[in-house]
């Protein structure tokens, strides 16, 4: 807490890393990673509005059990091309590209990361895959699933199945170029006085999900290669006709998909770490816990990934294996869970914006990984494999968990990175119609899919309708909740409050320097010699200019 | 508190900004590649792992498979690639010693080396294409195993005559196959030997483009005792991609190969 | 069995609705009581061992309470059930198609009696399709080139959707139909009246002559296939000294790739039959088989590893050895092909 007792209104930093240099040169080669963030946020959020517009058409479509609205064809591709956005385009990039480049130099104390021509190179990659995901959209759209199971994918169907398919290989380097770029950082900058003990949560967990990037996304690489090797040259890996095990594709496909999953959560996790104890006013409750349950679902991430292939036909004894193991890996997540709410016990709770989302996203993250343990249950993942219920499940792990996460860390870290606060009133309601619009989107289908409704169903009996009207109408709501912020963050740019370096007064490397940070990040290299999250009457957040 | 660290008035000019010293960056630089080459044994794992399930799968047809690739091409190679390596290595050796001629000589020789290989490479799969086993029917002549269409060169069919009897052949585990069934498996097996060597070859292709930049600069004299970042880290890229290769030639062309293969 | 599931579910829903009410709560009622006052100071609390060994172990401990629920029941449905009413599907883009015992057949629409177990045995003509009946709780893949199965026991009658749930392509959605199901009397009308061609086996019976699989395969020692009858559920020597068991998924093999498992004692001169024989015949082929083999139960079924057999018991080796004291070891143009001798251990 600062010890002055009159506040100084405060003032726009003369130079940045905004106002360094202008042009779109510079902009385009920088090797700034600040820079690389902003730039990584306006394509991130181009990728997430294509995708939640064909969410919307989705849902539209939905709205009538008889597929009145969009032909078979034309919506296997609205799925497909919702799923692939949105995994590979926004999830799996969001928090560590934008807010993780962004930070993680600043967080750990040093200039840039260890390699910034490859930090742009990873931005000119997803570009480049993003280019070829929407020539596969432009010149007719895929309609394979974001899955891409063969032999469907390799053999039957007439889209540019290729296309996407290098798309996403493509994208898939970036994102390995992203986590190699954390992993050396983290090892090799630290500023002095930094040990591994005193780094915040957030690294962490973008330290554990750069380890999943570097070995699980070569596998899927490798795999989308076999499949479009099968599809172009009719040669027999994965279709039963040439000689090949469809089964194989699936694991394969799985292998990476799944740890995948936790390169989403893990960096959203992290975020919540940083919100929960700022607006707390408290150290987080079992620091190292936290910390080496990041690991912990890094390395467990690696092990379930059969638990999507429980009926696909593998034999009794591996799916008691991967059952048994799934379940392993959800007790690191419940501890965090615990130690988060630990934290605000006996605080002093200030429910700002990012508060509130890391509170809605504390609620919908144990809803969703509870779900995950129905599934993970073999007798009863027959019933609701392959059903809406799954759809439930991972949207609220990935929406209301990951996406509520990047928001909160948007909110959290937007005076840091513009030097504006947003307006918070605007901001606290985008927050609650989120809320509300998400739940009323998803619950329903946990109902539906029990009941029986399958996945990517065009069309459906009657007596689902209700439960679909329902939803449709929640998506209306929640895609409400998600403009608002764009259309505020604009604003705020302009009109928003002058922030200053440390508006929050939390606690972290990031918040000792400037607002927007100098294009170095400090004037002067910070030595440390504080635990983190020191808040309390003991702790001095100094204020270097 | 913050205290500034001071630093130093003169720096390398290799020294890129964001690191703090030579060393820092040294250290970071061969980490960063180590970390890479992990990705890539997590890709050339993910191929080999799904080469070996079919192996076991399709035993006999992948033995034939192996029996028609040459294996004196495939073992010239290996010694080829392995002095390219010791050429390499010799190339850090000497730039860690600033002998700017010996590097630019040496990683010339790791470069003709490494073109020997790629040219070795095109014989074979030439022969691949004049004896109709290139999988599927997108490029050449179609795949064919029995009757080969070379009228010189074995075809997969006289192989698997060869190994019909497992008794006369000694082998417990061959059993019967039929020309049709060997056709299909054995189309698989050229599946993998393509996509396998073709990914390796495509590495030694980008390997030999950092070679030759890597050249252009030793030739200029960037590089000595003070910085050779750049060599070390082509040594190391490059040993890797030898030694994806050395678990290559086993795999592909030695496991239970049949005696009376070419 | 749809009970059991529906029992983990709602212990499962339980589970859940009271973790994230209590975390619901305690963040709520957190942020009020806690919140933030000019007076208000944070506790600075490092964090309690005991505290996260009670909360690792009290999940895992729940965790693995459902992990067994799960498993038992996995296990249960995983295993066929014996004396089945046995029913074969075929998955094709974008329809059902199925065969009862007796011939009859029907296209998206599976009527089954109450009261017995019903098991569905499935392959797919091309891609990977999904046998999904939400009212009984089952669903299993349905793959291309294997066979699958799944099985229920129908206790109400009625109708009860049937979904493919593994997207498949254009019409996915429309690959949808009814399980029908009826009393037992009710059902033997409907098995009655159908428009069935002769039931299932004797379709097998006709299209083994067809193609001409009498020509080798014969009960006299002269035969150059082996002799069916009785194998079907049998354990089988091959050529290689391998004992493998004559099941669905072997006869298909045997008909489409016949030289990947040769009997021992013959030679590998069956032709393929692939792209002439259609899956449903396929289908009625192994029925006829099946009725070849003599109805009591087969103690050799239960054993699980080839050691066990005896060469005696396996009834190929005693056609053999019957033949050999008639003919000497054939020549082949490939070399000889030398006799199993007789009462060799295996």
């Amino acid at each position: 807490m600062s010890t002055a007792t009159a506040i100084v209104k405060p003032v726009m930093p003369e130079k940045h890393f905004l106002n360094d240099n202008y042009g779109i040169r510079s902009w385009l080669l920088t090797k700034d990673h600040k820079r690389i963030a902003i730039l990584y946020l306006f394509s991130i959020s181009f990728f997430f509005l294509l995708g939640g517009m064909f969410a919307v058409l989705i849902r539209l479509h939905l709205l009538t059990p008889n597929g009145e609205l969009f032909e078979a064809d034309t919506y296997n591709k609205l799925f497909t091309m919702h799923g692939v956005n949105m995994v590979f385009f926004f999830l799996i990039p969001s928090v560590p590209a934008v807010l993780g480049n962004f930070l993680v130099p600043i967080m750990v104390g040093t200039k840039d990361l260890a390699f910034p021509k490859i930090n742009l190179l990873s931005w000119y990659l997803y570009i480049a895959g993003g280019t070829f995901s929407m020539a596969a959209m432009v010149s007719g759209g895929v309609d394979s699933g974001w899955t891409f199971y063969a032999p469907l994918s390799s053999g039957y169907l007439k889209t540019h199945v290729i296309m996407l398919a290098v798309g996403v290989i493509i994208a898939g380097f970036s994102s390995i170029f992203t986590g190699l770029n954390f992993i050396v950082t983290v090892h090799r900058m630290r500023a002095p006085g930094m040990t591994w003990g005193r780094l915040p949560l957030f690294i962490w967990s973008n330290y554990a999900a750069s380890l999943i990037m570097i070995l699980g996304t070569p596998v899927i690489a490798i795999t989308l290669i076999l499949l479009a090797l099968e599809r172009g040259f009719h040669i027999g890996i994965f279709d039963p006709k040439l000689g090949g095990d469809p089964v194989l594709f699936q694991h394969m496909f799985w292998f990476y998909s799944h740890p995948a999953v936790y390169i989403m959560i893990l960096p959203g996790m992290g975020v919540i770490s940083e919100i929960v104890p700022c607006f707390s006013r408290k150290r987080v409750f079992g620091y190292s816990f936290v910390a080496f349950s990041s690991v912990a679902i890094a390395v467990f991430g690696f092990v379930v990934w059969a638990h999507h292939m429980f009926v696909a036909g593998i034999s009794v004894y591996s799916a008691l294996v991967f059952s048994l193991l799934s379940y392993a890996v959800a007790i690191p997540s419940a501890v965090k869970v615990f130690n988060w709410t630990a934290t605000m016990y006996k605080g002093s709770i200030e429910m700002s914006t990012p508060m509130l989302y890391a509170m809605g996203f504390i609620g919908l993250f144990t809803i969703g990984g509870l779900t995950g343990l129905f599934l993970a249950a073999l007798g009863l993942d027959i019933h609701v494999h392959d059903t809406y219920f799954v759809i439930a499940h991972f949207h609220y792990v990935m929406v209301g968990g990951m996406v509520t996460a990047y928001l909160g860390g948007l909110h959290f870290w937007w005076p840091k990175i513009t030097g504006r606060m947003y307006p918070e009133a605007p901001a606290k309601l985008a927050a609650l119609i989120t809320f509300i619009g998400f739940n009323l989107t998803f619950f329903p289908q946990f109902i539906l899919g029990y009941l029986g409704m399958p996945r990517r169903y065009w069309a459906y009996p009657p007596e689902f309708q209700v439960l679909n009207v329902l939803s449709t109408a929640g998506a209306s709501v929640l895609a409400v909740g998600f403009l608002l912020p764009a259309l505020y963050f604009a604003w705020s740019l302009k009109y928003g409050e002058v922030a200053g370096d440390n508006p929050w007064q939390a606690t972290g490397l990031e918040w000792e320097t400037s607002s927007p940070p100098p294009t170095h990040n400090f004037h002067q290299i910070p030595i440390v010699t504080k635990d983190p999250y020191a808040y309390g009457e003991d702790a001095e957040v100094t204020v270097v200019n | 508190m913050s205290t500034s660290q001071t630093t130093t008035t003169e720096h390398h000019p290799a020294l890129a900004h964001q690191f703090d010293s030579m060393e820092q960056q040294q250290e970071a630089s061969t980490f960063g590649m180590w970390v890479f080459l992990l990705t890539e044994i997590m890709m050339f794992g993910g191929l080999f792992t799904a080469y070996l399930i079919y192996r076991l799968k399709y035993y006999p047809a992948f033995v034939a498979g192996s029996t028609s690739i040459s294996v004196s091409w495939g073992f010239a190679n290996t010694l080829v690639l392995i002095a390219s390596s010791f050429t390499m290595a010799m190339t850090v050796w000497a730039a860690q010693n600033g002998r700017r001629k010996t590097q630019v000589w040496l990683l010339l020789a790791t470069m003709v080396l490494g073109a020997a290989f790629l040219g070795v490479k095109a014989k074979e799969y030439y022969d691949k294409w004049d004896e109709c086993h290139i999988p599927g029917h997108v490029i050449g002549k179609g795949f064919n195993a029995w009757g080969g269409c070379s009228a010189t060169n074995k075809s997969l069919g006289n192989i698997a005559e060869e190994i019909r009897d497992p008794k006369e052949h000694g082998n417990p585990n061959v059993t019967e196959v039929s020309a049709e069934q060997t056709a299909k498996q054995t189309e698989i097996f050229f599946s993998f030997y393509f996509a396998m060597t073709g990914l390796h070859a495509f590495h030694m292709v980008i390997g030999l483009g950092l070679l030759a930049w890597l050249l252009i600069r030793a030739k200029s004299g960037e590089f000595g005792p003070a910085y050779y970042t750049p060599i070390e880290l082509g040594g190391l890229y490059w040993h890797f991609v030898d030694i994806v290769w050395i678990f290559l030639f086993p795999l592909l062309y030695l496991i239970s190969r049949h005696q009376h293969g070419v | 069995m749809a009970g059991q599931v529906d029992a983990l579910y709602l212990f499962l829903v339980l589970i859940t609705t009271f973790f994230s009410l209590l975390i619901a709560i305690l963040i709520l009622f957190f942020a009020i009581k806690y919140r933030r006052t000019p007076e208000r100071q944070a506790q600075q609390i490092h964090g309690s061992t005991l505290l996260e060994i009670v909360w690792t172990v009290i999940p895992l401990g729940i965790s693995m309470v459902i992990f067994v629920w799960g498993a038992v029941i996995y296990y249960h449905m995983e295993r066929p059930p014996s004396n089945p009413l046995e029913i074969y599907g075929v998955g094709k883009q974008w329809m059902w198609k199925f065969q009862h015992p007796g011939g009859q057949r029907e296209i998206n629409t599976l009527h089954v009696p109450t009261g017995r177990d019903v098991k569905v045995t499935l392959i797919s003509q091309d891609v990977i399709h999904s046998f999904f009946v939400p009212a009984f709780r089952v669903k299993q893949d349905v793959l291309p080139n294997r066979y699958v199965f799944t099985w229920f026991k129908a206790t109400e009658t009625g109708t009860y959707h049937l979904f493919c749930s593994q997207y498949c392509g254009t019409k996915h959605s429309g690959m949808v139909g009814q399980v029908v199901v009826m009393t037992p009397e009710d059902y033997a009308t409907w098995l009655a009246s159908g428009k069935a061609e002769g039931s299932l086996a004797s379709l097998g019976e006709k299209a083994f002559q067809q193609y001409g699989c009498t020509t080798c395969h014969r009960p006299d020692s002269g035969a150059r296939g082996p002799n069916l009858e009785g194998v079907y559920g049998r354990p089988v020597r091959l050529t290689d000294n391998r004992v493998v068991l004559a099941d669905d998924n072997y006869i298909r093999e045997s008909i489409l790739e016949p030289n990947a498992k040769v009997v021992s004692g013959f030679q590998s001169i069956m032709p393929t039959f692939r792209g002439v024989v259609s899956e449903d015949e396929i289908i009625a082929i192994t029925e006829y088989i099946k009725h070849l083999s003599p109805q009591q139960a087969n103690p050799l079924n239960n054993r699980t590893s080839p050691e066990e057999i005896r060469d005696s018991e396996v009834p190929n080796i005693q056609q053999q050895n019957r033949q050999e004291k008639e003919q000497p070891a054939q020549q082949t143009p490939q070399g000889t092909r030398p006799a199993n001798p007789s009462g060799k251990k295996p």
